[in-house]
């Protein structure tokens, strides 16, 4: 298997006025394809800058790190964007959805950005995200007319439409309900059973008994690294819930 | 390519999510660009007008007159102080190669009793050609010829004002006037004129042989002023040399003597009362584009505020890949989109506004479109200028912040 990610000897150091805030103190991680990895920690415990450096959104103090064989700490600018727009895909615990904007121009938001027409048709390429993750039926909606857990899953969809190496998860149940986050799970299940790499951060240790594997930082290094014992299936819990709770999930029609 | 007309696009579709502020934003430059534009055509109809009234007097009239205009020395006494008489017109008929028409004027006037009362108005001498020179036209009657002229007839032509007053509604052809008790008779009316550019009603006028004027009203011997035109508008620098050299020698004035007569051209007439109404123009141009840049300082506040508000939009577009510069982009081509619209819309708001004057009122304004091009590529300049502002600052975002900010 080929690694997706590898990190050697990651350091993230903030500087407050005159104390400098050692969030990463040196962090060696690899990630193969097709994992599932769940970065657990409480908070202030740096998963959320190691995130941001995985996501390229930011860079690290010191350290190396290779994305799909890119050496992408020594990137910036205009090659950091191009590297967020092919190969990563983002979730964040609050949506993050363009407001009175469609779910399938959300969807195809990454894909305006697409200065290399890699993707050659955006609209199918969205129709398609969008109904992996079962939303064909909510295309115009916009996000104030759907769910906390379709407005997730038409994140999951933007996620997916660039077709990236790794899709990046910070929180994603955060801000659900135990259903609907067992329901976002299910389709990061999915996602994952068909070959695709998953990095997700919680906090909640029954959100990350879904994944494959769980890495837990402490105070900026990695204190535990090993494979889920008992992993559950999301598929399985969800059909556990009472049925009159699926009926709740339905948004106002337009 | 298309990628421009995406960000065009998606501007368009966020300037539409909010109509209402949109709407606001832009009336600033709606109202510059339609304040200017109007300003403008109004400035350039009365302008239009004015020269228009004033080339109807004809482009190539020469007016000399006598006495430099500019004297700044002091005088000699009336001997010295030399005056125009009919031989000087004489000579430059005879010797003028570029003078077409030539024509003494001897001005007088005061009361005129006839038909059915009295007026008091100005009585011109002139010749025949004064009327080619001045574009006189007959109603009834006809105009006297040189041998009235010669024979110092006391033969008076009236202006329609005069006529008007005088014998209403009747041809006066054939009656007799008399100018301040000298009896004259009427042979023809004048064809209407109307006001000229400065105001003056130019039909309160008698026009009657410049020696009878001369001799019967005034009892002198000079002659007011000369007019003449010149037989082509290129050659009209040639032909005030010309005659400024007959004149001189006519004069007998030696080399070093300061000329004793002024020669002014139609063109420079008509230059400096249009120049006073262009400045006129401009500067009412000016003020409506004061305007417009207030108009761009509230398109540059309200991008301020979209920014800020945008500021998740913005994290979330550069976290899916957008580059600094493809957000700059985009908040300036809503600027630019913004003001043009707003350029576009004040384009259609003047037209409408200068219909409804030219309808109603008395103002004969005219829209060049020059001014209409100036004014929208001026529109959209000021949608760059205080757009970048706030569009470099959208840019400057750092992602995380950006994502995190409530």
């Amino acid at each position: 298997m080929s690694k997706v990610i590898e990190i050697k000897n990651l350091t993230r150091v903030f500087k407050m006025g005159d104390i400098a805030v050692h969030a990463l103190r040196g962090v060696n991680l690899n990630v193969d394809t097709g994992e599932f990895v769940a970065i657990m920690g409480a908070s202030g415990s740096g998963k959320s800058t190691l995130m941001n450096l995985l996501g390229c959104l930011d860079k690290p103090t010191s350290g190396e790190y290779f994305l799909d064989g890119i050496k992408v700490n020594e990137l910036n600018g205009n090659a950091f964007a191009t590297i967020r727009n092919e190969r990563i895909g983002f979730i964040f615990q609050t949506f993050n959805l363009l407001a009175r904007t469609s779910a399938l121009e959300n969807v195809m938001l990454p894909l305006f950005y697409d200065r290399r027409g890699r993707i050659k048709n955006p609209g199918a390429a969205a129709v398609e995200a969008l109904t992996r993750v079962g939303l064909s039926d909510r295309l115009e909606h916009e996000p104030s007319q759907l769910s906390g857990g379709q407005q997730q899953r038409v994140a999951i969809a933007r996620a997916l439409v660039n077709r990236p190496a790794i899709i990046l998860a910070d929180e994603p149940t955060g801000n659900l309900d135990s259903r609907t986050s067992v329901e976002v799970m299910s389709v990061f299940q999915n996602l994952n059973d068909q070959g695709i790499t998953i990095i997700l951060v919680t906090h909640e240790p029954d959100i990350a008994l879904y994944a494959r594997r769980v890495v837990e930082l402490r105070d900026g290094l990695i204190r535990r690294d090993s494979p889920v014992t008992g992993r559950r299936n999301a598929a399985e819990d969800l059909a556990a819930f009472p049925e009159e709770e699926v009926e709740e999930m339905e948004t106002p029609e337009q | 390519m298309k990628h421009v007309w995406n960000l065009i696009k998606a501007a368009f579709k966020s300037i539409l999510k909010n109509r209402m502020r949109s709407l606001l934003t832009s009336l600033g430059i709606i109202i510059g660009v339609s304040a200017v534009i109007v300003m403008v055509s109004i400035g350039e109809g009365s302008q239009a007008r004015i020269e228009n009234e004033i080339n109807a007097l004809g482009t190539n009239l020469l007016i000399i007159f006598p006495g430099s205009s500019s004297a700044g020395g002091v005088r000699m006494g009336a001997g010295s102080f030399n005056r125009f008489t009919f031989s000087d017109v004489e000579k430059i008929k005879n010797e003028a190669t570029l003078i077409e028409n030539v024509s003494s004027v001897v001005r007088s006037g005061g009361q005129v009793i006839g038909g059915t009362g009295n007026w008091n108005t100005q009585v011109y001498g002139v010749e025949p050609d004064y009327f080619i020179i001045r574009n006189w036209q007959i109603e009834y009657g006809e105009f006297f010829t040189l041998r009235d002229v010669a024979a110092n007839k006391k033969v008076a032509l009236l202006g329609k004002t005069i006529a008007g007053e005088l014998f209403p509604d009747q041809d006066p052809t054939g009656q007799t006037i008399r100018i301040r008790n000298i009896p004259f008779t009427v042979i023809g009316v004048l064809k209407a004129k109307g006001q000229s550019g400065m105001g003056q009603d130019q039909d309160d006028v008698i026009l009657a042989p410049s020696t009878t004027v001369l001799y019967r009203l005034k009892g002198r011997q000079w002659v007011d002023m000369i007019n003449a035109s010149t037989v082509s508008t290129e050659r009209m620098d040639e032909a005030v040399a010309e005659t400024r050299l007959i004149l001189r020698e006519s004069h007998r004035l030696d080399a070093g003597d300061d000329d004793d007569f002024t020669i002014r051209s139609q063109a420079e007439i008509t230059e400096a009362v249009t120049a006073t109404s262009r400045t006129m123009t401009l500067l009412l141009g000016s003020i409506a584009a004061v305007s417009l840049i207030v108009g761009g300082i509230g398109i540059m506040n309200i991008m301020l505020v979209s920014v800020t508000e945008r500021t998740r939009e913005i994290g979330i577009r550069l976290s899916v890949g957008a580059r600094a510069s493809d957000i700059l982009t985009q908040f300036l081509t809503e600027a630019v989109v913004l003001s043009l619209s707003g350029g576009i819309i004040g384009i259609l708001l003047s037209a409408g506004v200068v219909a409804i004057l030219n309808r109603f009122t008395e103002y004969a304004a005219i829209i060049q479109p020059d001014i209409i091009v100036i004014s929208f590529l001026f529109s959209g300049a000021v949608g760059i200028f205080f757009g970048f502002y706030p569009a470099r600052k959208a840019a400057a975002l750092n992602p995380i912040d950006a994502l995190r900010y409530e």
